[in-house]
């Protein structure tokens, strides 16, 4: 399996500049979470990687060559997206039939087998079904698709704690059943914190962190305690944000601590989550204390 | 089987702790198969890269054995070998903090061997 790159890809729309100088790489058999809040213009990303709208300017490869109509390297590579594109009366086994004719080597008996699971009849079609059933025969659709790349568009939208439970269930299993590469586009970054070995984050239309995730938490430290001493301690260090409780001050650091300076007795350290880390880095309030 | 994960260490080495814990505790015993990194993977729904790190942690540590084509294995004298560790740490994990804490709320050396005591009596260790 060949790696997917992302270089350069500027997309704007009239005057709006939704997606500026994306970089990054997708590598075989890994799972990505793409995060991004509303509007960071990860679906267009998503759409631009799949070829189904074109960069301003940039190129995405499959090993060395270019995507663009190139139908060899498009074949290898899924978008579920939110977008419904099939005509009305489509029913479930037809959408898997049209994926199987475009795709070949669907996998009928897993599908199967899921839809059962997740109660959902074969012959019923797309239109008469509800949000949370579209959600899930297109994620049946996407598990089953031969491709290396599946790429997921809010994979979980519509879909009940049980179902999201089930989703992530099968999702595993059809990791380890065949690995390829899953990018999961979402907003429940909590549910997939543990899930995603590798997590890119788009902000301000630009990609701000492209990381392994244990890497990136073990470099988020919340330093607590009296004000000064956490200024102190944290001097020099990329703070996230500082948070007072009276006299109490919070200061969440992305970077790897100094471990040569004196950690004072009222001052604790501890570790937030990927969703907290998100949302700081995403709100680009960036506090540098020096 | 609970597993329970907060943000205090790496998930990786969080499992770790909670499957050396279960062997301990005689919840794996020894000589018999743990589950695989499949169905951990699949029912904590961790990424399986992730469970294989933890799991060659112990086998890294000597309690766990992989046995080819059938799985992994709690290894004969895991329970002795986790026994051993916690004894050498114990000084450092309880004893270091006791003595800290006891330091900060003025506690004697002499009212801390009869807090010991009573803990003994009161019924807080079951013989």
């Amino acid at each position: 399996m060949e790696q997917l790159s992302i270089k350069h890809v500027t997309k704007r729309f009239g005057r709006r500049t939704v997606l500026d100088d994306i970089s990054f790489t997708l590598a075989p058999a890994k799972i990505y979470g793409l995060l991004g809040s509303n509007g960071a213009g990860k679906s267009t990303l998503l759409n631009i990687i799949t070829n189904r709208i074109f960069p301003t300017s940039g190129t995405v490869e499959l090993g060395n060559e270019n995507i663009n109509n190139n139908d060899d390297a498009l074949g290898k590579i899924f978008l579920m997206s939110e977008a419904n594109l099939y005509p009305k009366r489509t029913s479930v086994r037809r959408m898997f039939d049209l994926a199987n004719g475009a795709y070949g080597h669907f996998n009928y008996q897993t599908a199967e087998r899921q839809l059962k699971l997740f109660g959902l009849d074969e012959s019923a079609h797309l239109n008469d079904l509800s949000t949370g059933e579209q959600t899930i025969a297109k994620v049946i659709l996407a598990l089953n698709v031969a491709v290396d790349y599946v790429l997921l568009d809010e994979p979980v939208l519509g879909l009940d704690a049980s179902h999201r439970e089930l989703f992530y269930q099968e999702l595993l299993k059809s990791y380890q059943a065949q690995p390829r590469t899953f990018v999961l586009s979402t907003h429940l970054i909590e549910e997939v914190q543990q899930l995603v070995e590798h997590v890119i984050i788009i902000g301000q239309h630009k990609v701000i962190a492209d990381s392994d995730v244990q890497e990136m938490l073990d470099r988020a430290h919340s330093v607590s305690g009296p004000a000064r001493l956490v200024d102190q301690y944290t001097a020099g260090l990329r703070v996230l944000k500082v948070e007072d409780i009276g006299k109490l001050r919070t200061a969440y650091v992305y970077d790897d601590l100094d471990d040569d300076r004196i950690l004072p007795d009222q001052v604790q350290l501890g570790h937030y989550d990927l969703q907290h880390l998100f949302i700081y880095l995403t709100n680009g309030g960036e506090n540098n204390h020096d | 089987m609970q597993f329970k994960f907060d943000e205090s260490a790496p998930l990786y080495q969080q499992l770790a702790a909670q499957l050396e814990e279960m062997i301990f505790t005689g919840a794996f015993e020894e000589d018999t198969q743990v589950p695989s990194t499949t169905q951990l993977s699949q029912q904590l729904h961790i990424n399986p890269a992730t469970v294989l790190k933890g799991m060659n942690m112990l086998v890294d540590a000597g309690l766990l054995e992989k046995r080819r084509g059938i799985g992994m294995f709690v290894r004969p004298g895991a329970r002795q070998k986790i026994m051993e560790q916690r004894k050498d740490n114990f000084y450092n994990d309880y004893v270091k903090k006791l003595l800290v804490e006891a330091a900060k709320l003025g506690i004697t050396t002499e009212h801390l061997i009869e807090l010991i005591e009573r803990g003994e009596h009161d019924g807080t260790i079951k013989h």
